[in-house]
């Protein structure tokens, strides 16, 4: 069986997972998204776009990314086996590099000299930033206001590397903000700009596109966990804000039907009191930025606000094939709060010398708890999708450490 | 099946005339306001209104239309005010219809939300972010409720799109007369005569152009090749600066009249 090509759950043409996904979006840019469906399909069965990417990874990205196993943070976890998927040691610190070079690499098949990025923890935005770099294509960065404080190292790091960083000041001023605006500039500039969506969320064929770019964390993870311990591991973890680095280690899992799927939203103050970003947990069916999927909205199908400690998972949305995994019950998903997920950080800075990302926190806050579940004869596989750089004054702050 | 709307376009190209739409988010202001700032925009001359839901994410509206739904949505403003100011404007002679992103109609439930519309008065709605390839419920709770669907293209929609899109349209055909979003512009794109063009060979439906209309020598251009002239921010704009008292209402009138006169220049 080649794990590369197992397509199963995928949607139909029309970017339907079950009931979920689609498309939800002007008219306008139908033809936009036409063009990169197109542009995507065809770079996949070209081997030359493979070679090309799969070079880039070796070359840039610093692929395949290694697994590490925490063996003093297990003793916390249950005793589980913990072994980790180090995404954080890939250039610009995050998997969202992976789906970037991609997407890049479809922008100049398309002829197109611009991308816009929307950001939330800025990882994606930095990503994107690198990657205009690397391709000479201009770039320009949405990030909600109130992010752009919180993650102010990674806005000094974006126009370091030459891109415009543009502060959104509606709404919430947070992610959902920032992927508005960045869809107005597409309306506006979309012959000449790719939007370079960082997550599997978005209209059809954006779940898919990340999805497939970001496969490749779970393609090697398999691998590498099989040569490790001889068996596929008992679950696989992964924090979900949009979904992207969840979906990217959990699909090529899908078929292995005994190993759990689980991720782990932002469950903010708890899902009880209305603060939290726990999309799947805590929301229902609607619509929003595109696509068909879980949804944090009020009884008018106005979109709540969310909120999380984290800035990456700060989302009222999920990517759809999310949702349909949910429902099919092939993938849970359950909540972290915020002091779960800042115990867990702290234990793996002290446990491990990892400071990982507060997104990645979470994951690891699940592992403590589905590792004491299911004791120590058990594997856990986790995504640990970012490092924790950009987080330091966030977690000084919250620690009461003076800087 | 014929809506107010339809009869309104048969009349009017019996006249040879284009007819002026304007718009207005429910609960903007206030929702009293919104209703004195409907009957002036009637009163001044405008044919036809378009009542706005509206949403916390409208990804289709420039900046005066994000700010007067922001604070619709602070005062409160929901559903139930959306179908009060649709049945205030039809009880005051306007063919009169809802747009609405599609998040709030899914939201409410698409069956009931075609019904509400109907008894309230309601001749269709317009939905900007709903494409034809998810529109089966729509369509068929429409159709139950004699309702008109009326969809956007726009000047990148591809021949065989708009040709399939405009198959589906009932009472007008919405253009978008230029690539962006919602707000005044300084002058009307070249963009939009061509799609109007565009339409008209795969389609004799009535065509109403919006996106940019705020003037009268605007509305004067476009009701030379459309059927209708959409004006939305042009109103909103008014109040933003001068209120919805007097003196906000009286510019208000104002601006449908001249925008009225200019398209009557057009014949
Ligand atoms: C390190 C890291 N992990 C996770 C996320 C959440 O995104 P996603 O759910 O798409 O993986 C982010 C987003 O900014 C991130 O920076």
């Amino acid at each position: 069986m080649d794990i590369a090509k197992i397509k199963s759950f995928d949607s139909d043409v029309l970017g339907h997972f079950g009931p979920y996904g689609g498309r939800f979006v002007p008219e306008a840019l139908i033809a936009a998204l036409d063009e990169l469906a197109d542009a995507h399909l065809t770079a996949q069965a070209d081997p030359e776009f493979h070679k090309e990417l799969d070079n880039l990874h070796k070359t840039y990205t610093g692929r395949p990314s290694i697994i590490t196993e925490a063996k003093r943070f297990s003793e916390y976890a249950g005793g589980a086996r913990v072994l980790l998927k180090r995404e954080d040691l890939n250039h610009t610190g995050s998997h969202k590099i992976n789906n970037v070079l991609g997407q890049a690499l479809l922008t100049k098949r398309m002829g197109k000299k611009r991308i816009i990025a929307e950001t939330g923890a800025g990882q994606h935005g930095v990503a994107s930033a690198t990657a205009a770099a690397l391709f000479g294509l201009e770039c320009v960065v949405y990030m909600g206001e109130a992010d752009t404080k919180r993650q102010a190292l990674n806005v000094a790091r974006m126009k370091l590397l030459g891109a415009e960083v543009v502060p959104v000041t509606q709404g919430s001023k947070t992610l959902k903000d920032a992927i508005n605006e960045a869809m107005r500039d597409w309306v506006t500039n979309v012959e000449t700009t790719h939007y370079l969506l960082g997550t599997v969320a978005g209209p059809h064929p954006f779940p898919t596109i990340v999805r497939d770019f970001q496969r490749i964390i779970g393609v090697e993870a398999r691998k590498q966990v099989l040569e490790l311990t001889g068996k596929l591991p008992d679950a696989v973890l992964a924090c979900v804000g949009g979904g992207s680095n969840a979906i990217g280690i959990f699909h090529p899992f899908i078929e292995d039907k005994s190993v759990r799927l689980i991720g782990l939203e932002a469950g903010g103050k708890g899902v009880e009191t209305g603060f939290h970003a726990a999309t799947i947990s805590g929301g229902s069916p609607g619509v929003l930025h595109g696509t068909r999927s879980y949804v944090l909205q009020d009884k008018n199908g106005q979109t709540v606000e969310s909120h999380s400690i984290s800035a990456g998972l700060d989302y009222p949305g999920v990517g759809p094939e999310h949702a349909y995994l949910n429902d099919l019950g092939r993938a849970e998903y359950r909540p972290i709060t915020d002091d779960q997920a800042m115990y867990a950080f702290s234990l793996l800075c002290k446990s491990e010398g990892i400071i990982p990302a507060i997104e990645t926190a979470h994951a690891l806050a699940g592992a403590l708890e589905i590792g004491n579940e299911l004791g120590k004869d058990a594997t856990l596989l986790i995504n640990l999708s970012g490092r924790g750089d950009k987080d330091v004054q966030t977690a000084a702050d919250y620690f009461g450490l003076p800087l | 099946m014929s809506t107010p709307l339809d009869k309104l376009f048969t009349l009017s190209k019996s006249k040879n005339r284009a007819i002026l739409i304007g718009y207005l988010p429910a609960g903007f202001p206030t929702q009293k306001k919104a209703k004195k700032i409907i009957k002036a925009m009637i009163d001044g001359g405008v044919d036809a209104i378009e009542i706005g839901y509206p949403y916390s994410d409208p990804v289709m509206d420039g900046p005066v239309i994000q700010a007067a739904s922001e604070q619709a949505i602070e005062n409160g403003a929901g559903v139930n005010e959306v179908f009060d100011l649709l049945k205030t404007s039809v009880n005051l002679g306007a063919p009169s219809v809802v747009m609405s992103y599609w998040s709030p109609i899914e939201k409410y439930g698409v069956e009931k939300f075609a019904i509400e519309i109907a008894k309230n008065g309601g001749s269709g709605v317009i939905t900007p972010d709903l494409t034809y390839e998810e529109s089966d419920d729509w369509r068929s709770q429409a159709q139950k409720n004699s309702l008109n669907r009326i969809y956007v293209v726009a000047p990148s929609s591809s021949d065989d799109r708009l040709s399939k899109v405009t198959k589906e349209c009932s009472g007008f055909i919405y253009a978008a007369s230029l690539m962006g979003v919602t707000g005044a512009r300084a002058s009307v794109s070249a963009n939009a005569k061509q799609l109007v063009d565009r339409i008209r060979s795969v389609s004799n439906k009535p065509v109403a152009v919006g996106l940019g209309v705020s003037t009268k020598q605007q509305a004067q251009e476009v009701a030379a090749f459309a059927d209708g002239v959409i004006v939305g921010s042009a109103f909103i704009k008014i109040v933003q600066e001068s209120g919805a008292g007097r003196k906000g209402l009286k510019r208000i009138k104002q601006l449908a009249k001249s925008l009225s006169e200019g398209i009557e220049s057009a014949k």
